[in-house]
């Protein structure tokens, strides 16, 4: 249930503007792979481009591979439905259907595949629940508005949402960015435990949570004002936040900059 | 020197434009006051003189005003709201059926479906839809859609009769209550479709992501997102629709036939509405036949309030909700 | 390309969605273009009819003479005296509402606070939008003609629509002063300016394009209506410049009046009344529209 990115090459535009630059990288299954770098330097356009959210954007474009397991996403019968339902994604702030049910916010992305019989909805909604650690929470108000969580609860709402369908990879922007300490934690607790399963790859401003949770981390950088983001470099994280080969790496991560 | 005349002037001079300014003031909030006070006056000015003017008439009815069907105040005195209520009900219904879903379609293509350079002219063309007088759309009812409808209507005449709205024999087409209903809903449903992509619009766009990042397609996104978040807007704004159409007058005073019975045939020459009915009966009135219109212009009213009422209120409890929400 | 060739050269990994699911798409987006079509025809339908049936009479005569003397058969007549009518009454109906919409849109958006009385305002400007304009017009009829015993005439038709002018008026204006800048009205207390003073010099003002597109629309709204006049102006057939006395004449109540007798010269007439009525409130409506477009690069500031 995991698969293999593989990126080369990759451009991305948003009209005119060149967001992104000859990005390559590859993005390893059961592993969490973190992207860090100043703001607006494009890491939520790169991820986006990996489930080709970015086509919701009236104007944006790529040119480049993106390979899930040797295919091409972007190839010619690929439609970026299909795409999303395998890379699925969670967003900055919580955005569960306002709505819609604690029940039927998990089940949102199952019914589109037409009618499951009951009984085996009631058992992914489980599964998700107590995949994403908020099933203890929820169990006995299931059938209450998902937008009456607190904002962790409605995040890890968010991720069973989107682990309910399956998908091979899980791309996350600035998850903990709106929450609490404790939810925090929480969350990146499930990311270790959903490491099992997924490919996951993070986007966060907060070293120490790279630091902490991930295998390998990519530093974005801008190579100047109206620049299009490169990356900078890529390894494993302990040898990233230790041992950097760039001095830019350095500098950003110690926060002398950005 | 010149600083020497500013610092003597000061003084009284501060005084009088404070004294000006605080007066100035007053008068200003006051005036501002007073004409919201007006507006609000104007409204109960409305129920009192409509009730005022009806009820001489209404003393001196000699059928009931509530259960009769015909409409005689001039002549026997005789009249009653039933028939004329009854046609109103219908023929707004048949134009909120015909309009709304119409009025959906064209608020989701301009707020999700239509090239984006090309969603705003497009908007406009929909709002002079609303910009064209309502006379001029009872003309065009009826020099064009009445013969228009004829053969359409003898056709579901023949093949649907067994459905009481198409029953009928003798003369099918004409003056009859599909037509005004149609161009009802033509009338209604620019204010529907503006209410509906303004929520439709509003609509948190990172709803509609997560729906889209879940492999949704558009109208399975836009059933997942966008439909039950705007729901409330959409009832409100076919209440207000409803609204509309129970007031209008002119369009269907020219169009519909002017008969007090009650007929759910409307492919049959039947059908009048209260507002038809004072347009058309006005001319002729006498005293006694003028407080019967004001009467019925009443009822006509209080039904037109209630629908608005309860429409805005859905609309603003819908605001705080959003308020709340962002 | 064969069938087998594109499934080959379709990656194993991604699959596609099923077939239902995309007819559905496709389905609901021609449903929802198909509406927008229908949406579309009346209007260019109207228009159609209304310049190509009234252009026959679109005429000098037209423009110049009234209906006096004309027979039930007769061709020729016009509708001079509903277009004076027709203005005088909209200016009329304008001198009305204008102030008090403009006053207590000012009072909803800088005196009210939100306090009870600013709501119960708001709340029924929104009712009155949807006062039908029949009981507009039956309210000054019972009021004014009927209680206060004064005959018919533009004036009383004027104060019907004004009513129906008052809630657009005072929405539109209340919408414009909301976008005046917060830190605009600061700078002017900053600097002592009295509140009243300020919103004189410095909100209105800065509003006031908005403020008159909003007006205009509101005109082009009340010019095309009918059943208030009907109601209260009554009408003649014959040129009356006054409005404050005796029956007067609207260009929609004209069309009204032409339309309902039974012969072909009447229906021209209605035809080109009704071609110059949307031409009156069609120029209305698109010069409000480039006022607003004008103004709109200083919004985007
Ligand atoms: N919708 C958009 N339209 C046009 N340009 C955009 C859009 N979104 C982002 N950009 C531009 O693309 C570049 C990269 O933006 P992006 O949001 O990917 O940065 P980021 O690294 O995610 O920043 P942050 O850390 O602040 O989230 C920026 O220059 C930004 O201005
Ligand atoms: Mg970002």
């Amino acid at each position: 249930m995991s698969k293999q990115i593989q990126v080369s090459g990759l451009d991305a535009y948003y009209g005119a503007h060149k967001a992104i630059e000859d990005v390559s990288m590859t993005i390893e299954p059961r592993s969490i792979t973190a992207f860090i770098g100043p703001s607006g330097c494009g890491k939520s356009t790169f991820l986006r481009t990996l489930n080709r959210m970015h086509e919701v954007i009236p104007g944006a474009r790529v040119e480049g591979k993106v390979l899930l397991d040797g295919d091409d996403l972007y190839g010619a019968s690929v439609e970026p439905v299909s795409v999303r339902r395998m890379i699925g994604m969670v967003f900055q702030r919580p955005n569960p259907f306002p709505t819609m049910s604690i029940y039927d916010n998990v089940a949102a992305g199952l019914r589109l595949n037409g009618r499951l019989p009951k009984s085996q909805l009631d058992g992914i909604v489980e599964e998700s629940l107590k995949g994403a650690n908020l099933w203890n929470e929820v169990k006995d108000r299931l059938t209450k508005p998902g937008a009456g969580l607190s904002g962790g609860q409605q995040q890890r709402l968010c991720i069973a949402r989107a682990i309910a369908v399956k998908p091979q990879v899980l791309l996350m922007d600035e998850p903990c960015s709106a929450l609490d300490p404790i939810s925090t934690l929480a969350i990146e607790d499930l990311m270790a435990k959903l490491k099992d399963e997924f490919t996951i790859v993070i986007v966060t401003h907060n070293m120490q949570q790279a630091a902490r949770v991930s295998d390998r981390t990519a530093f974005f950088n801008l190579a100047g004002q109206g620049q299009p983001g490169k990356v900078v470099e890529m390894d494993e994280t302990s040898r990233m936040f230790t041992n950097p080969s760039q001095k830019a790496t350095e500098d950003y991560i110690t926060g002398r900059f950005g | 020197m010149t600083t020497d005349t500013k610092i003597r002037d000061g003084g009284p001079a501060m005084r009088r434009s404070a004294s000006r300014r605080t007066s100035g003031e007053g008068l200003f909030k006051f005036l501002a006051t007073a004409a919201g006070v007006v507006l609000l006056a104007i409204m109960a000015a409305i129920a009192v003189f409509l009730i005022a003017e009806a009820i001489p008439a209404l003393q001196a009815n000699k059928g009931g005003f509530f259960t009769d069907l015909v409409w005689e105040p001039n002549s026997s005195q005789v009249f009653g709201i039933g028939a004329l209520a009854f046609g109103t009900v219908l023929s707004s219904g048949i134009a909120l059926v015909i309009a709304t879903p119409i009025a959906v379609g064209v608020a989701l293509f301009i707020s999700h479906y239509a090239p984006r350079r090309l969603a705003g002219p497009l908007g406009y063309l929909i709002d002079l839809l609303a910009a064209v007088p309502s006379v001029i759309y009872g003309l065009w009812g009826l020099a064009f859609l009445v013969p228009l409808l004829r053969e359409p209507s003898r056709w579901l005449n023949e093949h649907f009769g067994w459905f009481p709205l198409f029953a009928g024999e003798g003369a099918i087409g004409g003056k009859t209550m599909l037509a005004g209903g149609i161009v009802l809903a033509i009338m209604i449903l620019p204010i529907i479709a503006a209410i509906s992509r303004e929520v439709f619009l509003q609509v948190p766009r990172m709803n509609e992501e997560a729906a889209l990042a879940l492999g949704a397609t558009r109208w399975e996104m836009i059933r997942m997102a966008v439909l039950p978040f705007g729901r409330p807007g959409v009832i409100s704004a076919a209440m207000l629709g409803l609204g509309r159409a129970m007031g209008e007058t002119i369009a269907v005073a020219l169009i519909f036939p002017a008969t007090f019975d009650i007929s759910v045939q409307i492919l049959t020459p039947h059908g009048n509405s209260i507002a038809a009915n004072i347009a058309n009966g006005f001319g002729e009135a006498t005293p006694i036949g003028r407080g019967a219109l004001i009467a019925s212009g009443l009822v006509l009213f209080v039904i037109t309030l209630l629908v608005n009422m309860a429409a805005r209120m859905i609309i603003n409890r819908r605001k705080e909700y959003a308020r709340a929400g962002a | 390309m064969t069938l087998q060739q594109e499934a080959a050269r379709r990656p194993r990994g991604v699959q596609h969605i099923s077939t239902g699911r995309r007819v559905k798409d496709r389905f609901v987006q021609g449903l929802v273009y198909l509406a927008f079509a229908m949406a579309v025809v009346p209007l260019v339908s109207v228009l159609w009819l209304v310049i190509s049936n009234g252009l026959a009479r679109f005429d000098l005569e037209f423009m110049t003479h009234s209906m006096r003397g004309i027979g039930a058969r007769d061709a020729g007549g016009g509708a001079y005296h509903a277009i004076i009518g027709t203005v005088e009454q909209v200016l009329l109906a304008s001198a009305i509402s204008v102030p008090i919409g403009l006053l207590t849109a000012i009072y909803l958006v800088e005196y009210g606070n939100g306090g009870r009385l600013s709501r119960a305002i708001s709340f029924f400007v929104d009712v009155m939008t949807g006062v039908p304009s029949v009981v507009a017009g039956l309210f000054i009829l019972a009021f004014w003609i009927l209680f206060l015993g004064m005959p018919y005439s533009g004036w009383a038709g004027a104060m019907a629509l004004s009513i129906l002018m008052m809630p657009t008026v005072v929405r539109s204006t209340e919408e414009m002063l909301r976008l005046v800048p917060a830190d605009l009205r600061e700078a002017s207390y900053a600097l002592g300016v009295p509140k009243w003073r300020t919103i004189m010099k410095i909100v209105l003002p800065t509003a006031f394009t908005g403020i008159v597109t909003g007006v205009m629309l509101a005109v082009a709204r009340v010019a095309g209506e009918t059943a208030p006049i009907l109601l209260t102006v009554f009408f003649t057939d014959s040129i009356n410049n006054d409005p404050f006395s005796g029956p007067q004449m609207g260009l929609p109540l004209y069309v009204f009046d032409q339309a309902a007798r039974p012969n072909d010269t009447a229906i021209d007439r209605a035809w080109t009344g009704a071609l110059t009525l949307i031409l009156i409130v069609m120029l209305l409506n698109l010069v409000a529209r480039l006022i607003a477009w004008w103004r709109a690069p200083a919004k985007g500031r």
